[in-house]
């Protein structure tokens, strides 16, 4: 891969640090009038989110990373590799471990189009739309007047996922999620 | 109705920000003409390069070099004897470029017979008040060693050089293998400028030894100092200014320890040897960055007319 320098460093970049696969958040020309150069960066590794601050001298220069993200179809899961197609016509194929799903195999829904991160050809990370649509396969019948817990109550998901919902909903119904706080949003 | 094209044809300051670069601009002048300081022009084109092996000058094939600062002309015009002078003029750094550097940028440079850096310091927080348009600005001042002790827990006058680096790695996030001047320069730019009071003129003086460049270097009982100042305002470096050294084989001396292959400025040398440069003390002002602050403008991009992207 490329090597980028210093000057060439900007928002987006994928650059290998410390053997990890790391995005370029912002990067920082730092002068003293009358001393050497440094470039500040933020770096978010894309293995783990970690957000990492690092100074280097004006010129140095990082290997670049192989990643690219790629919008993917969840098709299935053979229990050890949960597997995707691209959505490009090219019918790839990647599966991606568990390690590499994380959180999102809470709003994992066949058919559903996920963005896929893949560094040297496979699968770093996964990550859910916004909001997803997924079916109550357990909860309680919400008593009517029941605010003992503020008016709320556990559901279970078709994704095994459990968040809290109104009293009214009922197994069966279909909820919108968002995916990035956990949280219901309203009936589908 | 603008029209989607490819080439950045517009300004990268608007007609305001333009404005009041002309009001900074007369507010400079009526300054010193009410001083009686006299305004000159230097070559921005010279036939020597500038010395200092952490400025970049740009060369013109053939021509000489783009000046980056116009001290050593001015200091010229100080052995002929022109008595105090200041100059606004672009000057020209290869490479820098970023949020708060323009390769081509604003100075204001003057000097001042017979003062030295302290009596400059006051003159550099009057002028500065006006220009941030912050006439009540409070003014602090700190000993290079006092910031580095109280913003670093440093004390660059008996740290040893492994401690130094230690405070510097620290900061940095990684080993950069610098000197002991390249890691000050990181601790003070991370660490310390960051942690300098707000909305106060800050100025930092008595600089290490070897971050002389060309200030006069004095001894104290903890050891030498440079007699430099630097003045900084919210986290930004705006002025450098030194209590000029006038000993013309030290100042060779120091010339030809940095210049790294770049060919002396001779004629500099000889009007110091020759005629002598008056005891003085001198400074340069970052204009874009002054403008920046009085407007409060994120970059020095939108502070200048075309910045080197558009240009």
């Amino acid at each position: 891969m490329a090597n980028y320098s210093t000057n060439e460093f900007k928002s987006g970049l994928k650059v290998m640090l410390d053997g990890e696969p790391c995005s370029i958040l912002d990067n920082e020309y730092v002068k003293p009038g009358k001393g050497q150069a440094f470039s500040r960066v933020k770096l978010r590794n894309l293995r783990n989110g970690r957000v990492w601050e690092r100074t280097f001298k004006s010129g140095e220069s990082l290997e670049g990373a192989d990643v690219m993200e790629y919008d993917m179809e969840y098709l299935y899961t053979d229990g050890e590799f949960w597997h995707f197609m691209a959505t490009d016509g090219s019918f790839e194929q990647h599966g991606a471990s568990e390690e590499a799903l994380g959180e999102t195999v809470k709003w994992l829904k066949e058919q559903e189009t996920y963005v896929v991160t893949l560094f040297n050809g496979a699968i770093l990370t996964v990550a859910p739309p916004n909001f997803v649509e997924l079916e109550v396969t357990e909860t309680d019948p919400g008593l009517k007047g029941d605010t003992a817990q503020g008016g709320s109550k556990p559901a279970t998901l078709q994704t095994g996922a459990v968040v809290r919902v109104p009293l009214f909903i009922n197994i069966g119904e279909k909820l919108r999620i968002d995916t990035r706080s956990g949280e219901y949003v309203s009936r589908a | 109705m603008l029209k989607p094209s490819e080439l950045e044809w517009r300004p990268s300051a608007n007609r305001q920000t333009l404005q009041a670069r002309q009001q900074l601009m007369q507010q400079i002048r009526t300054f010193f003409v009410e001083r009686d300081v006299l305004e000159v022009e230097t070559p921005i084109l010279n036939q020597a390069p500038v010395s200092d092996p952490n400025i970049e000058p740009l060369q013109v094939m053939g021509q000489g070099y783009l000046h980056t600062s116009p001290e050593y002309a001015m200091k010229r015009l100080l052995c002929d004897g022109i008595g105090d002078i200041f100059q606004i003029c672009k000057v020209f750094r290869s490479g820098e470029a970023g949020r708060r550097h323009n390769p081509e940028f604003s100075m204001l440079e003057w000097y001042r017979v017979g003062w030295n850096h302290h009596h400059l310091m006051v003159e550099v927080a009057e002028l500065a008040r006006v220009l941030l348009a912050a006439p009540e600005a409070p003014i602090a001042i700190f000993s290079y060693r006092e910031a580095g002790q109280h913003h670093a827990g440093l004390d660059v006058m008996t740290a040893s050089d492994a401690e130094v680096a230690a405070c510097g790695i620290s900061c940095a996030g990684q080993d950069l293998q610098l000197d002991r001047d390249g890691w000050l320069d990181v601790i003070v730019s991370h660490q310390v400028e960051l942690a300098l009071p707000a909305d106060t003129l800050v100025f930092l003086h008595d600089f290490p030894a070897t971050q002389a460049a060309l200030a006069q270097v004095r001894q104290t009982e903890r050891g030498p100092v440079a007699e430099r100042f630097e003045l900084f305002y919210n986290g930004m470096e705006l002025a450098n200014g030194y209590h000029e050294l006038t000993d013309a084989a030290e100042q060779r001396q120091r010339f030809e320890r940095e210049a790294n292959g770049r060919p002396l400025d001779e004629r500099l040398l000889a009007a110091m040897a020759e005629s002598g440069l008056p005891e003085c003390a001198g400074v340069a002002m970052g204009l874009d960055r002054i403008l920046m602050h009085r407007l409060e403008l994120d970059t020095i991009q939108s502070a200048i007319s075309f910045d080197a992207s558009r240009a």
